[in-house]
């Protein structure tokens, strides 16, 4: 039932990113980009729920892993796969967006076995390291273009990719909270005590979601890097890791529709308030506050989530 | 089945158990009786691995599962309901249960095994899709105790199940547990405060105080014992 319910959800993502994509260089360029903006915030801030909403861990690196996913395929589109015949540019764009993902989900491990092997909100500290620490790195590596960024990207992204990674992420988060596994998601954040003492191996699971949303957000740099074309270190700094975690807290933790919503929201928001000029980030702020105010739990959050349970860990 | 060899648990500073060893039968409900803050549910943490071990050993079934990690000693048979009933507040009573049997796959014997923490506990039958944080008191520790009972364990570790729970609702509690113990053949280890009736129920008993045995025998010596009855069983 479930299952049949998900194939069609992915099949028809599928065919209508596609039609999207025969219709948008239609588009005012200006609309284009906002959609494009709109898909990949999608991908970022639904796979960052996977692991602060889902999992209950407290991440602040998505720009890291998102950065890590947009200079791997960067220099697979422009390197090794540029003198490969243009025929063939589709299929080595999907894998170079796969190795962006994988790239990602490796240092994803790299930084999450060992800090959610601890208990406590060490996660959050040691990923916001680890954003600033690759931001840093970046700036210093000559063959990624350092501090002046990396130019001559191809232009690949289209409403396809982009729509068709959102249809992924979310059918994989999905599938995944339906499942046992998934309610080991919510063992584990609910009791981690009690879920180790029932056979659920805790680091397990946490470094699960976590490598998860890594591979998902690597996915998303690598769109990101397709689409602008020019990518820098400044573009991934700690702010735009905030900025995904701000989409996940509107939405609500653990809402896949209500972090949609907002991650929707939260990219037209400001083009609107573009109007306001110098005033744009006072508005900007103070909806926050006011959402924050009036539904502490976000705006979608879900019903099962206890009111007695912090939002937030830290 | 299970043997406890000279257990010594620190939490820091804290020497929490001070040399325990203690020895549990196959088929017994073996029962351990002390104050607050004498060691008991560190002892029963340290069995099912949720706290690190400073020095002793462990063996079930003759095997030595000493600093084995928590989810690993659950593969082996024996199941923990940990003190506080720490029942999952967001999923169901019934994706509570079906938590418990997380490392199986047999569904048949699963759904049998629901089936028959439904009639050991049928108040929790009535409140299947209620969510374990609504419950009260009482009915989170059936959930807990019937959540340990779903890894179909050959040994079951029971925290204080009468904690904060009405007279009537304990006296339940407790003959289901001695139905557990007669009509599966479990072998249980309780930790107690209410020693009146973990003495009842238990063939064998041990006292601790601040991390060490004082006392062990039979339970009906025990509850004969003069210290036990003043200490324990608030007798003069
Ligand atoms: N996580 C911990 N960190 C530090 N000290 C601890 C910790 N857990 C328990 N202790 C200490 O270890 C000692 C034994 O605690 P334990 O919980 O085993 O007692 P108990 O016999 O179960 O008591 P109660 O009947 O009140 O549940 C106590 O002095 C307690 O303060
Ligand atoms: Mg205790």
């Amino acid at each position: 039932m479930k299952i049949h319910k998900s194939v069609i959800f992915l099949a028809s993502a599928i065919v209508l990113s596609f039609l999207a994509t025969l219709v948008e260089h239609r588009l005012n360029p200006y609309y284009f980009q906002i959609i494009i903006y709109i898909g990949i915030n999608i991908v970022l801030a639904s796979s960052l729920n996977l692991i602060n909403g889902f999992a209950g861990q407290f991440s602040l690196g998505h720009a890291g892993f998102m950065a890590v996913g947009a200079y791997t395929s960067a220099v697979l589109t422009t390197g090794l796969f540029s003198s490969v015949n243009p025929l063939l540019n589709i299929p080595l764009f999907a894998l170079a967006l796969l190795c962006g993902g994988i790239v990602a989900a490796a240092f994803g491990l790299l930084v999450g076995i060992p800090s959610l092997r601890l208990k406590g909100d060490y996660l959050a500290i040691t990923t916001l390291g680890f954003g600033e620490i690759i931001r840093v790195v970046v700036q210093n590596l000559d063959f990624l273009g350092g501090a002046r960024g990396f130019t001559g990207i191809p232009k690949l992204s289209n409403f396809f990719w982009v729509f068709l990674t959102a249809a992924a992420v979310i059918f994989t988060i999905s599938n995944l909270i339906n499942s046992t596994y998934g309610k080991a998601f919510t063992a584990v954040r609910d009791d981690e005590i009690a879920a180790e003492s029932i056979g659920i191996s805790s680091t397990r699971v946490k470094v699960t979601a976590f490598v998860t949303g890594a591979f998902f957000a690597g996915v998303a740099g690598a769109l990101y890097a397709h689409f602008v074309t020019y990518i820098n270190p400044a573009q991934f700094s700690f702010l735009k890791s905030f900025e995904i975690v701000v989409m996940v807290i509107i939405g609500g933790m653990g809402s896949i529709l209500g972090v949609i919503f907002s991650a929707v929201l939260l990219t037209i928001l400001p083009e609107v308030l573009r109007t306001m000029a110098q005033y744009r980030m006072v508005i900007y702020s103070l909806l926050l506050i006011i959402i924050m105010i009036t539904r502490p739990q976000g705006l979608f959050a879900r019903r099962r989530f206890g009111k007695h349970k912090a939002i937030l860990k830290i | 089945m299970l043997e406890i060899v000279d257990l010594e648990v620190k939490y820091g500073a804290i020497a929490a158990l001070q040399g325990i060893s203690l020895s549990v039968k196959p088929g017994q409900i073996v029962t351990m009786i002390g104050a607050n803050g004498a060691g008991k549910s560190t002892l029963l943490r340290a069995v099912s691995g949720l706290v690190g071990i400073t020095s002793g050993k462990i063996l079930f079934d003759n095997a030595n599962i000493t600093n084995l990690p928590a989810h690993r000693i659950v593969g082996r048979g024996i199941s923990h309901a940990p003190e506080g009933r720490m029942i999952f507040a967001n999923l169901t009573v019934k994706e509570n249960l079906e938590m418990g049997a997380y490392l199986r796959d047999d569904k048949d014997g699963i759904a049998s095994d629901l089936e028959r923490v439904f009639s050991l506990f049928p108040r929790l039958k009535e409140r299947i899709h209620q969510s374990g944080g609504t419950l009260s008191g009482g009915e989170q520790q059936m959930l807990a105790v019937g959540r340990a009972l779903m890894a179909r364990p050959r040994m079951l570790l029971l925290d204080e199940p009468s904690l904060g729970i009405g007279p009537i609702l304990v006296k339940a509690i407790f003959s289901t547990i001695v139905e557990i113990n007669r009509e599966l053949g479990m072998t249980i280890l309780i930790v107690e405060q209410n020693a009146h009736q973990a003495l009842k129920i238990a063939h064998y008993g041990y006292v601790v105080e601040t991390g060490k045995i004082i006392l062990q025998g039979p339970c009906v010596e025990i509850a004969r014992n003069e210290l036990v009855r003043k200490a324990y069983l608030s007798e003069s």
